[in-house]
C-alpha cells in the first residue's frame, strides 16, 4: 500500500498549543513521525540577558503558564549557586509547598485533558473541578491562583501567614477522597486497560538514551527524580516515595502521575505543619561573578538553568531547559509502529509543553495586520505542497 | 564508587585531554578539554559511569564560543560539566548525537542560534527558527542586530 501523511496541526482543536506532527502512515499503521516546533518562540533567553537578576525571575516565570513555578525555582537555585549561598529554612520549606502544589494542579489537568483525548469527558469534567480546589489552596497560600511570583533569588519574596495555613490545608485534604476515587476509576476502568495498555512502549533502554525526564522516564521504570538523587529544598526533610513503574505504555504513565498527586499531598501537608519559623529572604545584593546550575524536578520532569554572572547586574548567559525538550523526541521510539487512532494518545502522554520547550517572542505590530484571512489560507496550502513536495508524494 | 574515586579516575583517565579541571563544590564539577577529545569524555561519562545527560548550554564569549556539556552522576550527587572552547571563526565540533539520542536536538539548536558546525549529526535541520530565518544570522551570538523583520512578511505572500 501506498504511504501517505497526515499533518497534524499547527493549530488543532486537540491541541492547546501549536506544534506540527508529520505522520507518516501505511494504512493505519504510523511508520515515521517528524515533529516541527517553533511557533512559540519568544526569544527568552535573549531577553533575560536584557534584564537584571531580579527582573529575570519574572520574565522566566512566563515561559510557562502551568508549571510557572518550575522555571524560577531553576533559576534562584542557580544563582544561588554561583556565590554560592543556602537560602534560610522557612524559605525552602514554603518554596517546597509552592512547588508540590503546582505539581498535582499540573498532573490533573493533563489527567483532565487525557481524559477528553479519549472521549473520555466525565474525567474531563471531574478532574478539572477538583483542581479548582488546588487553586484555591494557591490562592490562600500566595495570593494567586497561577503564575505566583513567590520566588526571588536568596528566598521567597513572601511569607505565608500563620492564619492561612488551617484553610489551605483543609482544601488540600479534601481533594484526597476524590483523588482516591479518581485512582480507583482509572486503575481498575477495563476500558481505559483496553485503551491504553500495551501502547506507546518506551523502554528503559530508549528512556535512559534519550534521556527522557520525569513521569515518562519513571513510567518506563528508570528510577530517577532531582528531588531524591539531589535533594533541595525540604525534600530531605519530610518523608515521601518516587513513583516508579516498570512497563513504560501509556497506562502506567497515567499510573505514575495519579500516585505522584498522592505523594505531592503528603509533602504539603508536612511543610505546612511543620513550617520553621525564621527569616525567609537573604537580600542578596550583588552577584559575583562565576557560574551556577540549578535542577527542579517540575510536574513534566527536571527543569534545568544554566546562569552565569559576569559581576554586573544582568546575567550574561542564561540557559534555560525545560524537560519538554528532552521527552519530546521520545516520539520517534513510541509512536511508530502504532495504529493512528493511538497516536493522539501517545503524542499526550508525555504531557507536552511547548511554550517552555521554545522560550521564545511574539512580536506585536501595533494593530498592524501583517496577514489576512486570504494570504492565511494560501501560506498554509503552500506549506502542504512544499510538505508533498519534500516527501515526494502528489 | 564514590565521588574522589570517580575525580579521580577521571583526572588520571583523560590526563592528556584536560586542560582545566574546576572543582567548584561538592555537587559541581568543570571539566575544560580538547574540541577533539570531546566524544571520548563523553561516550565514557556516559556509557561507563551511567550519567545522564542534562543539556548542553553555548556562550558566546569575546574570545571563544564556549558550549559547556552538563552530566548528572545521580547515584553520588554530581553534576559535571565538560567545558570546550571553540574558534569565533568557523566553529565545529563532533556531534555527540550518533553516541546518545539526547543530544541530537540541543544540538541543533546550538547550530542555528550560535552558528556551531556539529560534524556528523544525522539530521541538521532549523529546529525553533522559522525557515524564512536568514541563513548566517545567528541570534545569541554578540555581534548580532536586528535585521529587518518585515523580509520575512514579504516573503512569499
Amino acid at each position: 500500500m501506498a504511504k501517505s501523511i497526515i499533518p497534524i496541526g499547527p493549530y488543532h482543536p486537540l491541541q492547546e498549543e501549536p506544534e506540527f506532527f508529520t505522520l507518516t502512515v501505511d494504512g493505519e499503521t504510523v511508520v515515521d513521525i517528524d515533529v516541527s516546533i517553533g511557533y512559540n518562540h519568544r526569544g527568552i533567553e535573549k531577553l533575560s540577558e536584557m534584564k537584571t537578576f531580579d527582573q529575570s525571575t519574572f520574565v522566566i516565570e512566563r515561559i510557562c503558564g502551568i508549571c510557572s513555578t518550575s522555571h524560577p525555582f531553576a533559576y534562584t537555585r542557580a544563582v544561588e549557586d554561583i556565590i554560592p549561598v543556602e537560602v534560610p529554612d522557612r524559605a525552602k520549606y514554603i518554596r517546597t509547598i509552592i512547588g508540590e502544589g503546582e505539581r498535582i494542579h499540573s498532573h490533573l489537568l493533563w489527567l483532565g485533558l487525557a481524559g477528553h483525548f479519549l472521549g473520555y469527558n466525565t474525567v474531563y469534567m471531574w478532574v478539572w473541578k477538583l483542581r479548582e480546589e488546588i487553586l484555591d489552596a494557591m490562592e490562600i497560600l500566595s495570593g494567586n491562583r497561577n503564575n505566583y511570583a513567590m520566588f526571588k533569588p536568596g528566598g521567597v519574596r513572601r511569607d505565608i501567614n500563620s492564619e492561612d495555613i488551617p484553610p489551605a490545608l483543609r482544601k488540600i485534604e479534601s481533594i484526597v477522597p476524590t483523588l482516591n476515587k479518581l485512582k480507583k476509576a482509572i486503575i481498575d476502568d477495563p476500558v481505559l486497560h483496553a485503551r491504553l495498555k500495551g501502547i506507546g512502549i518506551l523502554t528503559k533502554e530508549e528512556a535512559l538514551d534519550y534521556c527522557a525526564l520525569g513521569p515518562t522516564s519513571r513510567a518506563s521504570g528508570v528510577a530517577k527524580d532531582v528531588r531524591k538523587d539531589a535533594p533541595y529544598g525540604a525534600y530531605d526533610q519530610v518523608q515521601w516515595d518516587m513513583i516508579v513503574t516498570e512497563n513504560g505504555d501509556v497506562f502506567d504513565k497515567v499510573v505514575v502521575r495519579v500516585l505522584e498527586m498522592f505523594e505531592s499531598v503528603k509533602i504539603m501537608k508536612q511543610c505546612l505543619e511543620n513550617l520553621p519559623p525564621g527569616e525567609i529572604d537573604l537580600n542578596i545584593k550583588n552577584i559575583p561573578p562565576g557560574e551556577g546550575i540549578g535542577a527542579h524536578e517540575a510536574p513534566r520532569g527536571e527543569t534545568f538553568h544554566y546562569v552565569r554572572s559576569d559581576g554586573t547586574n544582568r546575567p550574561a548567559r542564561h540557559k534555560v531547559r525545560a524537560p519538554t525538550f528532552m521527552n519530546l523526541p521520545t516520539f520517534k521510539a513510541t509512536v511508530i509502529g502504532e495504529t493512528i487512532s493511538d497516536a493522539t494518545i501517545i503524542l499526550a502522554s508525555i504531557d507536552p509543553c511547548y511554550c517552555c520547550t521554545e522560550r521564545m517572542s511574539v512580536m506585536n505590530c501595533r494593530g498592524k495586520k501583517i496577514y489576512s484571512g486570504e494570504d492565511l489560507v494560501r501560506l498554509s496550502q503552500d506549506k502542504t505542497k512544499l510538505i508533498q513536495k519534500k516527501m515526494g508524494l502528489k | 564508587m564514590t565521588r574522589e574515586e570517580i575525580v579521580k579516575d577521571l583526572k588520571g583517565r583523560f590526563k592528556a585531554d584536560i586542560i582545566d579541571f574546576f572543582d567548584k563544590s561538592p555537587k559541581r564539577v568543570y571539566m575544560e578539554i580538547k574540541p577533539e577529545s570531546l566524544v571520548r569524555c563523553a561516550s565514557y561519562i556516559f556509557k561507563d559511569l551511567r550519567a545522564r545527560f542534562n543539556i548542553a548550554s553555548g556562550v558566546d564569549t569575546p574570545t571563544h564560543i564556549e558550549i559547556l556539556y552538563h552530566f548528572s552522576l545521580e547515584y553520588i550527587n554530581l553534576l559535571v560539566t565538560l567545558r570546550i572552547k571553540l574558534e569565533r571563526d568557523n566553529p565545529a565540533v563532533d556531534s555527540l548525537a550518533p553516541v546518545f539520542k539526547g543530544a541530537n536536538w540541543i544540538e541543533r539548536e546550538i547550530h542555528e542560534i550560535l552558528g556551531v558546525d556539529f560534524k556528523g549529526h544525522p539530521d541538521m535541520r532549523r529546529l525553533l527558527l522559522p525557515d524564512e530565518w536568514p541563513a548566517g544570522v545567528y541570534p545569541l551570538r554578540r555581534d548580532y542586530t536586528e535585521w529587518d523583520k518585515n523580509a520575512i512578511r514579504d516573503r512569499g505572500v
